[in-house]
């Protein structure tokens, strides 16, 4: 394996890929680096691409009116960030910003897609996974909503 | 005036009688959360030591009763420490005492954390909110005898910055390299730089051997049903899983029957249960 695809293997969200399909993902990726305080992107921006975080934490934020910028997820290694590439109209809808060093592989999410949607094979194994993160992101959200820590009723 | 009404209530002897309790007096008072005092209380030479996970039955002369866990050092005599949430009328009055004031207290009573059962094992301790609390001793223990233990990690979640209990402590522990300790909270502003997002979040980024470790969460009851439930998915067995239970424990001794979940006495058989033996009736909604 080349470097890029080995660093592509290594990574936990890509577990088990297989070497076809980690050869078809990784000719979609690139090595990127954030400074701590650097944005990776903002809400609204298009969705080109999305990253899966190898080193460091990033933020994900929101401006709320009269609150300023509210942290609702931390996001580490092992994870990816973002998934609004997955669904139109391709644009974020939250900031991310790296709490500190970052270092995250960089997925060209249009070259991806038409990749998942050429083999849909590829295109299960890429949702399967993505719907891991989303399901428990959504359980996860659940349990905030619910405030578990507020004053018992 | 009768000899008995001539007693300091303080160097009264300690009643035999576990229903009957004793009067201590409130050596200080911390405030440890927006709604959250810590008591230090100068209890009964007599008294029995506490075991981590267990909890006494504390007095506001005039209001009632509650059941709150001990949450100082057990290898500390002479000073008891409890944490409490002011929730309701009982909690609340015992949250307003101050130095000098007097209480009543009985106990220690139930079943604390494993852990002898932990002797060799790693160790994963997941706290929620006030949660860490009865928690606390247990991590005492832990820091007091850390070459019996494995690999411990601590998993604390809370509301937010302002509500993390114990912080200056746990910044402190944070600052020790032999235990693993992450904090996160459901939400915060800018000013935080830690770790956000829900506490069950952090057992899958957690280093331990789920085949060789104990884990023991205690936190609201949602919480720790998905806690077991992320347990679950890291490889740990429901046998190795310990959860600290929160009922309306009135007599604590088994008696009344308010605490009763299912065949089960939370005074009693707890409040500490090792998981697989309350599975079944864990999330029965009528329990």
């Amino acid at each position: 394996m080349e470097g890029l695809e080995r660093i592509v293997a290594e990574h936990p969200f890509f577990a088990g890929l297989g070497e076809a399909f980690t050869t078809l993902v990784s000719g979609c990726a690139k090595n990127v680096r954030f400074e701590a305080g650097q944005y990776l992107f903002h809400e609204g921006d298009p969705a080109n691409e999305f990253y899966m975080v190898r080193h460091g934490n990033v933020a994900l934020q929101l401006n709320a009116p009269g609150r300023g910028t509210v942290t609702f997820l931390t996001v580490g290694p092992g994870e990816p960030v973002g998934v609004s590439w997955l669904i139109p109209p391709y644009k974020w809808t939250f900031d991310a910003q790296a709490r500190e060093l970052v270092r995250a592989i960089a997925i060209d999410a249009t070259c991806l897609r038409n990749k998942c949607e050429a083999d849909h094979d590829l295109g299960y194994e890429v949702m399967k996974r993505f719907m891991t993160i989303l399901v428990t992101r959504l359980q996860a959200t659940q349990l905030q909503i619910l405030d578990v820590y507020g004053t018992p009723a | 005036m009768s000899t008995a009404l001539q007693l300091d209530p303080i160097a009264a002897p300690a009643a035999a009688d576990p229903l009957i309790p004793h009067v201590a007096r409130v050596l200080r008072r911390r405030r440890d959360g927006p709604d959250v005092w810590t008591l230090e209380i100068e209890p009964d030479p007599a008294m029995a030591p506490f075991a981590p996970g267990q909890f006494n039955m504390l007095t506001a002369f005039g209001v009632g009763e509650a059941a709150i866990s001990v949450s100082g050092d057990p290898a500390e005599r002479g000073r008891l420490v409890h944490t409490i949430r002011a929730v309701g009328a009982v909690s609340s009055a015992l949250t307003r005492l101050d130095r000098g004031d007097v209480l009543g207290l009985r106990g220690p009573f139930g079943v604390g954390w494993p852990m002898d059962e932990a002797v060799g094992r790693d160790v994963v301790v997941v706290a929620g909110g006030v949660g860490l609390a009865p928690l606390r001793p247990a991590l005492y223990r832990l820091y007091a005898e850390r070459a019996r233990y494995g690999k411990i990690a601590l998993l604390y979640g809370t509301r937010s910055p302002a509500d993390i209990l114990f912080r200056a402590e746990v910044e402190a522990w944070r600052r020790r390299l032999d235990i693993d300790i992450e904090v996160t909270v459901d939400h915060a502003d800018a000013s935080w730089h830690g770790r956000v997002g829900v506490v069950t979040n952090l057992i899958a980024r957690a280093e331990f051997d789920p085949h060789h470790v104990a884990a023991l969460v205690c936190g609201p009851e949602i919480m720790m049903r998905f806690g077991v439930m992320a347990l679950r998915k890291a490889g740990v067995a429901d046998e190795d899983v310990y959860v600290s239970m929160e009922r309306s424990m009135k007599c604590a001794v088994a008696f009344c029957g308010h605490c009763q979940l299912g065949p089960v006495f939370v005074c009693r058989d707890g409040p500490v249960f090792r998981y697989d033996r309350i599975r079944d009736i864990f999330a029965v909604k009528e329990l």
